[in-house]
């Protein structure tokens, strides 16, 4: 009996050994260096950034390539060159597994880790931007939203610390109502046409209807909605209301699993890949490979930035590869979500920068780093020498444009890679700036917000 | 009042809103049919994991909450292991891995709870599904991986003749929901035919009897417990090659808790009959009665698929605690 009681102890100290040895491992395999020597304690002299991630869970395929970049870049920040301006880079990892709660909980543990606190916070999540946004006004810490998050709060007036950098669910919609008018010879030609949007049921899937339903006000196409509950692999009776439906063209609002189960219904129903035009955050690499030669044609926006290799991965291979530092391995190194982590870990460091110049080398507080963010103009020439040429259109935001320019590609999968179509889509602004006015002073009223006057803040 | 008359009520209800499209001619009779063949294929497979569910709660009366996280396990083992091998032969390590997975959780977890109440073997399985659902990510990793199990992904239109437009059928569909009635069908045979599976529904109906008569109590929760675990296996090579192996797919075995609740939780023939109901029911809410929800109402909107399950559960609940083929547990007092 005794030998029997020792023989389950063993077994079970063998178990959890195994358990806390092979997390251990993973933790500093993704993160390059054990977790204990990351900022634990985000030392004096120190600029530190949070990393909101989710490497687990029903959303990991697409957070896992997004935090590799972002913590890439940081990484080569520190090893090419010395930091910002000198001041060394800290960062902490908090997985969030892209749920709300747990993603505030991360921002409550990190938001005060050093002795500036954070610099800045990526939610990657419209739900957990929403939850975050109320904070933001009493703690006075950026929320940087590329491509998500609210569409109004490219309204810094209202929004003092959103900044919904180089796109909006409002702009992108627009964008592809724009692209589809075209190919059908004029936005005139959309009157009697069909257009479904099947959707991520939550926040982030809402977030384009306001604009979609005005743009169908305006030409005359019908609009069909289609919800899918989380996290998407349930499709069936969507796509058969797609087949009933026949629409002329599926506009894709997805995130994780729920894309490529889109596009593997859209084969499994018949619906063309060719008709149907993802979002953003509906056109990486793992929304299309699961699906095989089935994904082939689909199209999807591209921003912020495409796929491809350019200088700074070039800069990442020697910097952080090289000597064993990556947040991943190659695999996935050079994909969209990838470039489109990095791209906003380098926005996020030349907000740093720029707010370096007003208030001096030194580690920043959040409000300080906002100045840096409503003062942030990344043109061709800085794009270029940063080595991002070519993964990203020139970003110049002010206090009243926390967005700072949106511009959009069409790319589409050709079985084995995304191939970029050539000219650039800008939004109609003068269809969107009323809309955001108005949502954004509701929300001002609903929140009893009083609008900065950014006419009389010094510059 | 007949006893029996609001069982028979929400049946016929349910027959009604069944049948209600094609009579008002609010669907064209091609659709319904791809509708109906739709949730049918997808209840076969949820029918796949709750099997799981019933046939350890059958001869245990452990509510295995885990079956989810095995599916995961089972089809993440699978899809990496067929990156080294040949499908077949990665099929094969699964199963030898789900076996000796249940012996360790019949090991580690169910015996030092042996007489114990249900409650406290439940949240012994709550603690599997997490310790799995991390395990399996951190062994295996959290990507999207693919099981090829070679069908074909083109769908073909069938019955041009009878209705217009054809019926859309897809052959993987078709192929899992065939494998799928078959494990059923073997399962149904075992429990009822083989002296194990005898054995089996002596240890469900009361543990100590069944030991008091020299049936091993634990070998017989490693075989239930590795059975399950290979059912989970099939189910999650299905799925697999369905939606891709990733995290969700422990998500969609979930569709299973109001297959059982419907079907009773100690009948195979109830996972069966349950996983079609729910099946069919979600897939016809989701297509017929949300948009007419949303336009009688003027409602925001959203997919009802994922809880009008839970509430055709609660309805048959509410009739019949016991599920459509449970047994009715009556305490002396």
């Amino acid at each position: 009996m005794r030998h029997q009681v020792g023989v389950k102890y063993t077994v079970l100290a063998a178990l959890l050994a195994a358990v806390f040895g092979s997390t251990a491992l993973q933790a500093q395999d993704k993160a390059g260096v054990p977790a204990q020597k990351k900022a634990a304690s985000a030392p004096a002299g120190e600029q530190f950034f949070p990393v909101l991630s989710y490497r687990t869970g029903a959303y990991a395929p697409n957070g896992v390539p997004f935090a590799n970049g972002y913590v890439d870049y940081l990484k080569l920040v520190n090893a090419r060159d010395g930091g910002i301006n000198g001041i060394k880079i800290t960062f902490e990892e908090c997985e969030t597994g892209y749920a709300t709660d747990r993603g505030v909980e991360c921002y409550e543990r990190l938001k005060g880790k050093s002795p500036t606190g954070a610099t800045l916070f990526h939610p990657l999540s419209t739900g957990i931007t929403f939850a975050l946004t109320d904070k933001s006004f009493t703690d006075k810490i950026p929320i940087i939203t590329p491509g998500y998050g609210r569409a109004d709060s490219m309204d810094g007036t209202v929004f003092a610390w959103n900044f919904p950098l180089g796109g909006t669910y409002w702009t992108s919609s627009d964008m592809l109502v724009q692209h589809i008018g075209k190919k059908e010879g004029g936005l005139d030609k959309l009157k009697g046409k069909k257009i479904a949007l099947v959707y991520h049921d939550s926040p982030y899937g809402k977030e384009p209807i306001p604009l979609l339903q005005e743009r169908q006000k305006m030409h005359g196409f019908e609009l069909l909605l289609l919800p899918v509950t989380h996290p998407g692999v349930e499709q069936k009776a969507t796509w058969l209301q797609i087949r009933q439906q026949r629409p002329d063209y599926v506009l894709l609002w997805g995130w994780g699993v729920m894309n490529s189960t889109s596009i593997k219904e859209a084969v499994a129903t018949g619906y063309p890949r060719e008709k149907m035009y993802g979002v953003w955050w509906s056109g990486a690499e793992p929304d299309v490979t699961p699906a095989g030669e089935g994904a082939k044609g689909y199209n999807a926006l591209t921003f912020l930035a495409p796929a491809g290799q350019g200088a700074v991965h070039k800069d990442i291979l020697k910097f952080v590869h090289a000597k064993g530092e990556a947040a991943g391995n190659k695999e996935g190194f050079g994909e969209v979500l990838y470039n489109r982590g990095m791209t906003n870990a380098m926005m996020s460091v030349e907000a740093v920068k720029r707010a370096q110049i007003r208030y001096g080398k030194k580690p920043l507080k959040g409000e300080e780093v906002r100045w840096g963010l409503e003062n942030l103009a990344i043109d061709a020439a800085a794009i270029k020498r940063l080595g991002f040429e070519g993964f990203m259109a020139p970003i110049s935001t002010s206090c009243v444009d926390h967005e700072g320019g949106s511009a959009a590609q069409i790319h589409t999968w050709d079985g084995s890679k995304w191939v970029v179509e050539p000219g650039m889509l800008q939004p109609d602004m003068s269809i969107i700036k009323p809309m955001i006015r108005a949502s954004a002073e509701k929300y001002a009223a609903e929140k009893k917000i009083v609008k900065r006057d950014c006419a009389k803040e010094t510059s | 009042m007949n006893k029996n008359t609001p069982f028979i009520a929400v049946c016929v209800a349910l027959l009604v809103g069944l049948v209600l499209p094609l009579a008002t001619g609010a669907s064209a009779p091609g659709f319904y049919v791809e509708v109906l063949l739709g949730g049918l294929m997808a209840g076969v497979l949820y029918s796949l994991v709750a099997l799981g569910f019933a046939l350890i709660f059958k001869a245990s009366g452990v509510f295995n909450f885990a079956q989810g996280a095995m599916v995961l396990f089972a089809a993440l083992a699978v899809a990496r292991l067929a990156e080294r091998m040949p499908l077949w032969a990665a099929i094969l390590v699964g199963i030898v891995i789900m076996t000796l997975l249940a012996w360790f959780i019949e090991r580690l977890v169910l015996r030092p709870l042996v007489n114990q109440d249900p409650i406290a073997l439940f949240m012994a399985t709550l603690g599997v599904t997490f310790f799995l659902d991390g395990f399996g990510q951190t062994v295996w990793g959290s990507d999207i991986y693919k099981i090829e199990l070679g069908m074909t992904k083109e769908p073909v239109l069938v019955l041009q003749n009878l209705f217009q437009g054809g019926i859309l059928v897809n052959g993987e569909d078709f192929v899992a929901a065939i494998v799928a009635a078959a494990l059923v069908g073997g399962l149904a045979l075992f429990f009822q035919y083989t002296p194990t599976g005898r054995a089996l529904r002596a240890v469900a109906d009361d543990h100590q009897a069944a030991q008091s008569i020299g049936i091993p109590l634990n070998r017989m929760w490693v075989i239930v417990w590795a059975v399950a675990g290979v059912v989970a296996l099939v189910a999650g090579v299905i799925w697999g090659s369905k939606l891709g192996v990733q995290f969700s797919l422990s998500q969609v075995a979930l569709k299973a808790l109001p297959v059982v609740i419907l079907g009773g939780f100690t009948s195979v023939t109830g996972a069966i009959v349950g996983g079609l109901i729910i099946g069919v029911g979600e897939k016809m809410a989701e297509v017929f009665l949300g948009p007419v929800l949303v336009k009688a109402f003027d409602l925001a909107g959203g997919g009802i698929e994922n809880w009008f399950a839970y509430v055709l559960a609660l309805v048959f609940l509410l009739v019949r605690p016991q599920g459509l083929f449970g047994e009715k547990h009556i305490d002396r007092v």
